[in-house]
């Protein structure tokens, strides 16, 4: 429900960018978003086009790289995916704590 | 042929302008004496009411409410009924509180020295994600809600700094399984204090005090 909001940072952060190196169209924006940041690409995709509109974004093409959260085993150090209901290290059967991995929410870079 | 792009590195989190605000927000409170706790939790946990249970044993320490619904006021209007410095955030449909809504808040309530509870909007998602200034995150769970609740929505279980599991003056009515509970909250965050409360008997709110307050006082 907060995409809206986001996807307007997105360009703003994008055409900022863009004006600082002198560029009038992006043709493309490479944003990562982690599957445990609480963003669904789809919805940001759906409000990407009507923003972009009148911006220096406008027509370029959204990226989404999407990045798989994944678990530490707390005994034996294994980064794996988890499954549903369970914390579980497939290697050993400890339990796995949360990493970084999977709540990334950033824009990676932009194409000229 | 087609030109071939240039791309120009930027590596900027787009949550940046919230956690700035937020950042501002948590060196103001901190310099006016003020510890700041962000109130979590799914709609109907009891955050008004474990607020209540935990004012009620702050002791000498003032007590200050930001409300945050997305309509009404009910909550405020009770709490300013007991005597507590509260003021209501309608956030009109958005599903959390953000900085900026707080940065006004707390210039509106302009205060000093206490413990500032800002109570989230009931959402077990989305508060999760966003800094507001706060020092701590208070998540509200209940036995009524589930057992499978940490499995359920990960981050506001690994967010959190304590973990209030109210109602369990009903555990012996519901198939609440402590134990299938409490594995999914430690392997998300093994050091919060989990303590069991109920807003109805009071049971469990002198130790939730208490923590509030040593780290308060700290």
């Amino acid at each position: 429900m907060h995409e809206y909001p986001v996807t307007k940072r997105i360009i703003a952060v994008a055409s900022e960018f863009a004006a600082k190196n002198g560029i009038d169209e992006v043709k493309q924006i490479n944003l990562v978003v982690g599957d445990y940041s609480g963003y669904v690409a789809s919805s940001i995709e759906l409000y990407f086009d009507i923003i972009a509109e009148g911006t220096p974004c406008s027509g370029s093409k959204l990226n989404i790289m999407r990045v798989k959260p994944k678990l530490k085993c707390s005994i034996c150090g294994e980064l794996f995916e988890r499954k549903l209901f369970s914390f579980e290290c497939p290697v050993c059967g400890g339990d796995g704590v949360p990493t970084e991995i999977g709540q990334e929410f950033y824009i990676k870079s932009i194409e000229v | 042929m087609a030109e071939e792009n240039r791309e120009i590195e930027i590596m900027q989190s787009v949550y940046d302008k919230n956690e700035q605000v937020a950042d501002q927000i948590n060196a103001e409170l901190t310099e006016r004496g003020i510890f700041a706790v962000n109130v979590m939790g799914a709609p109907g946990v009891g955050k008004t009411s474990s607020l209540i249970q935990i004012i009620k044993r702050l002791e000498g320490i003032t007590p200050y409410v930001i409300e945050g619904d997305i309509e009404a006021d009910f909550d405020t209007i009770t709490l300013q009924s007991m005597g507590v410095k509260a003021i209501q955030i309608n956030t009109g449909g958005a599903c959390h509180l953000d900085s900026p809504m707080i940065g006004q808040a707390v210039k509106d309530l302009n205060i000093e020295k206490g413990v500032l509870f800002i109570e989230n909007i009931g959402n077990l998602v989305c508060p999760a994600e966003f800094m507001i200034g706060e020092h701590v995150k208070m998540l509200v769970s209940t036995v009524t809600e589930g057992s499978d609740k940490p499995y359920k929505y990960p981050l506001a279980f690994e967010k959190a700094d304590i973990i209030v599991l109210n109602k369990c003056d009903l555990i012996p009515y519901t198939d609440f399984d402590e134990e299938f509970y409490m594995k999914g909250v430690r392997a998300l965050n093994p050091t919060a204090p989990v303590i069991k409360v109920s807003c109805t008997t009071g049971e469990g709110f002198d130790e939730v005090s208490k923590w509030i307050k040593e780290k308060a006082n700290a």
